[in-house]
């Protein structure tokens, strides 16, 4: 995908970069030589991250295998002003990690030792190229496990969880990853380094380890996590229920979670998704039906038989076409093979897709499903719906043709409106992939001038040269109006007086 | 019943004239945890007619409330619903406001296992030290969109600016609850405690205080008495007056005299000083009377991965680690240039540092 956007357009081969004359010496007399990379060929893998159509060749990316070496790479940036883009697994959704053409891309993936795991203290303590899926590879032993699981968990690291905040199936019980970090490690742009909380459940002082939880590498470079570990569950199960409404399934969202029960994970997946997933792994979903909900609920085993008991008698006052609850870990597992392989089912669908993440009140739901719906007709492109429906966390994937004139940028206007709509609801225009330079435009119509202000004023408090991570996350008042769409609030403030930059 | 009154337009007022005047500003809620740190320098700023329900739908499990809404009348509203808010904020004096809540940050007794009051904040309006108000968050569970100015604010001593709205997540009461006392010694709870804690019971509360140990378990009806067969010990009746007691300090425990708080690692043993201990959050909070100096039990604490704050006494800041307090003051400024907010009330400002800066 490539874009109208002008963040989001790779640059012409005409955008020479003439560089930082000395700095690639001074990386190179801080690391080891294969830890810079300066070769075309060889920075080539690093131009994107999951936002496969924001490209940019980075400067020049360092790979440092120390925490010693990462002091290093800041230092030398920040002497010579020379922005600097912390990337981890470049999984990311959102262009979080695009490199800066002039810049340094400092990819932390080869931090990845486990340092610790406590199982009296249930935490482990982790380095931040470690794997998201690692951590509870290394804690099953203890029958402990990391509760947040974004998709990408088998390839993600911690370290881009943090900046991103990610989230996941179970976050409706669990929560994200800033209810999961205990701690953490980092060194800022000005050669500071903070410890913030630990193995303690709080610190005193201002929150900073909220505060860099979802901060996109905008604030400092994290080089250590300390998480904390749950107990393995002894017992799941998953319940499917099928309706021949979007609006039957909705509501019974609604339903489960106003009678006291707080399912492990509540997803949603539509006709369209359905019928995809079907075709690709046949995990006997119901083909006809216009919804269906997966419910997973664990604990102790009289726990979950008992909650399972009162969903399925929820459920069957409803008027649910199927209801099915897995007897055994297998077919629990294929249950969720549909949905676990709903993207990638999807993505067989059409040449190419645009996967949106808003989140809205659960109660709008069905309402929104049905605008998403008019807004498909409108813009003539198809939309598979597969989604966080506990959370109201929505994951439209518009299917388009980037081949085919125009459409890239209908999928692209049409993503915009799914957005507006969001945030016209009562909700935001991102739940869990980050701003990134895809959300750009998207913020100006979510917040208003002041809060872009405070915004900016907060992230100077940590890097007033604004080197890490430039142009991502908030959006230049500039920007938002050039684009016409600044928020405002009760239709009192407009911004005559701002500086346009 | 409290009033529903929006309160905001006097409240923006009064920061634009504080600001324009050069004046700090002391906030001040229901007046209820005045007595956790130093005094705030300033005329008072009065939130308390600021209050009333915004929004509640229970099947969002999210509740917005103006910042004066009185604590009591939230946890009535929310029971009338069978729900709660999960990090069950004390209320000392059986006052409290949401607002003092979020801007002091404590949770109660199941924070472990229910999160902090910091994990429930969703959203915020707040005016800010340059007499702007601003949304920041919002109403849904899950949101990345900026920086999370709205936890920030949590436990933020109302220095960053002027609560006047939060949204927080609210969770469903336990369909059961059952709370099993046990005689036993110090080190042996402490020891069972952290074994129970790596099982998936349903555990939501531990105390232990004077030989003798209460574990509440939550959950379905089965599920929990499943796990009171598990972990033995006697069942104890009108169990929420005892698990109130200790969240708002009423327990025997704090009676006059000098109270620490020492968050530790849980599993970390005790610091070899002379003085009594009630341990809660499954050995994360504990609570320490002694005469001890305060800097020998620092160190202790210290030592062990914890940290200390002097809890029921008017005195000077904490501590801060210095490389945190420059940012400390750089976040104070980019929300506050002026300091009018609780002026001294979580460090001391620019140009008075000298005396609160300790090296680590």
């Amino acid at each position: 995908m490539s874009s109208a956007n002008p963040d989001m357009r790779s640059p012409s081969p005409n955008d020479v970069v003439s560089g930082h004359p000395g700095v690639v010496k001074l990386l190179q007399t801080a690391l080891p030589a294969r830890c810079v990379i300066t070769d075309p060929l060889a920075k080539k893998p690093f131009e994107t991250d999951g936002l496969t159509a924001v490209k940019q060749v980075p400067w020049v990316v360092v790979l440092p295998e120390t925490v010693e070496q990462v002091r290093a790479v800041l230092r030398i940036c920040r002497d010579n002003r020379v922005p600097l883009v912390a990337r981890g697994a470049g999984t990311g959704l959102s262009g979080g990690a695009r490199p800066a053409a002039d810049g340094v891309l400092l990819g932390l993936s080869k931090l990845s030792r486990i340092l610790e795991i406590d199982p009296d203290n249930r935490i482990a303590r982790v380095e931040p190229g470690v794997r998201n899926l690692a951590i509870s590879e290394a804690a099953a032993q203890y029958g402990l496990y990391y509760a947040p699981d974004p998709s990408s968990q088998i390839a993600c690291s911690i370290g881009g969880n943090v900046a991103e905040n990610s989230g996941g199936v179970h976050c409706l019980k669990y929560g994200l990853t800033v209810h999961n970090v205990l701690g953490l490690k980092l060194v800022t742009i000005e050669g500071d380094e903070l410890t913030l909380g630990g193995e303690t459940l709080d610190s005193p002082g201002y929150d900073l380890l909220a505060l860099f939880n979802g901060s996109e590498g905008m604030l400092g470079i994290v080089t250590e996590i300390t998480v904390r570990l749950l107990p393995i569950p002894s017992t799941k199960r998953l319940v499917l229920v099928a309706f021949d409404t979007l609006d039957g399934a909705a509501d019974a969202v609604g339903k489960i979670i106003a009678s006291g029960i707080v399912p492990a994970g509540l997803e949603m997946m539509d006709k369209r998704a359905i019928a995809a997933a079907e075709a690709f792994v046949g995990a006997g979903y119901p083909t006809d039906a216009a919804a269906i909900l997966l419910c997973e609920l664990d604990g102790t085993h009289d726990e979950v038989e008992e909650q399972c008991a009162q969903v399925l008698r929820l459920m069957r006052a409803l008027s649910a076409t199927e209801i099915r609850a897995s007897r055994d870990d297998a077919e629990r597992e294929r249950m969720w093979l549909g949905r676990k392989a709903a993207f990638p089912a999807v993505g067989r669908l059409a040449p190419d897709y645009y996967c949106m993440d808003g989140t809205i009140p659960r109660a709008r739901l069905g309402e929104v499903l049905r605008a998403i719906e008019k807004l498909s007709e409108q813009f003539g492109l198809a939309v598979a719906n597969v989604f966080h429906a506990g959370d109201g966390n929505l994951h439209p994937l518009i299917l388009y043709d980037a081949n085919a004139p125009g459409e890239l940028h209908k999928a692209e206007q049409m993503g915009g409106e799914i957005l507006a709509l969001c945030v016209a609801v009562g909700g935001t225009v991102t739940g869990e992939h980050g701003v990134g330079v895809e959300k750009l435009d998207a913020m100006c119509g979510q917040f208003a001038a002041p809060e872009l202000e405070q915004f900016h004023k907060l992230k100077a408090a940590f890097d007033p040269a604004g080197l890490l991570n430039p142009g991502k996350a908030v959006p230049t008042l500039a920007r938002c109006a050039e684009i016409g769409g600044m928020h405002v609030h009760g239709g009192k403030i407009s911004f005559p007086d701002i500086e346009r930059f | 019943m409290a009033r529903d009154r929006d309160d905001s337009e006097r409240l923006l007022a009064a920061v634009a004239m504080a600001v324009a005047h050069d004046k700090p500003l002391a906030i001040c809620g229901r007046g209820s945890k005045t007595f956790l740190g130093p005094p705030a320098i300033g005329d008072m700023l009065a939130i308390g007619d600021h209050s009333g329900v915004v929004d509640y739908r229970h099947d969002e499990l999210v509740l917005t409330a103006r910042a004066g809404t009185p604590l009591v009348e939230l946890r009535r509203i929310l029971a009338a619903h069978q729900q709660m808010m999960a990090f069950d904020p004390p209320t000392f004096a059986g006052d409290g406001s949401l607002g003092g809540a979020i801007a002091t940050g404590l949770s109660g007794p199941g924070r472990p296992w229910y999160g902090a009051l910091r994990d429930a904040v969703l959203g915020i309006e707040l005016i800010n030290g340059r007499a702007e108000r601003l949304k920041f968050g919002g109403q849904v569970m899950k949101n990345v969109a900026g920086y999370d100015v709205s936890r920030l604010m949590a436990g933020a001593f109302g220095t960053l600016g002027v609560l006047l709205e939060i949204s927080v997540k609210v969770m469903p009461r336990p369909q059961f609850e059952s709370t099993r006392v046990f005689a036993i010694d110090r080190d042996t709870a402490h020891a069972n405690v952290v074994a129970w804690a790596r099982t998936p019971l349903p555990l939501s509360a531990t105390c232990h205080a004077d030989g003798v140990l209460h574990v509440r378990l939550s959950g379905t009806e089965k599920g929990v008495r499943a796990a009171a067969t598990t972990i033995g010990g006697d069942e104890l009746s009108h169990a929420g007056e005892f698990w109130d007691a200790l969240r708002d300090q009423t327990h025997p425990f704090f009676g006059a005299g000098r109270c620490y708080r020492v968050a530790l690692p849980p599993a970390a043993k005790y610091p070899p000083l002379d003085g009594a201990w009630l341990t809660e959050w499954g050995g994360a909070q504990r609570w320490f009377r002694s005469n001890a100096a305060r800097e020998q039990i620092d160190v202790a604490v210290r030592k062990l991965g914890g940290h200390t704050t002097e809890f029921r006494r008017p005195t000077v800041p904490q501590p801060f680690d210095k490389g945190a307090l420059k940012y400390y003051r750089r976040l104070k400024d980019a929300f506050d240039p002026k300091a009018i907010f609780n002026r001294g009330r979580l460090f001391q400002e620019i140009g008075q540092e000298a005396t609160d800066e300790v090296t680590r």
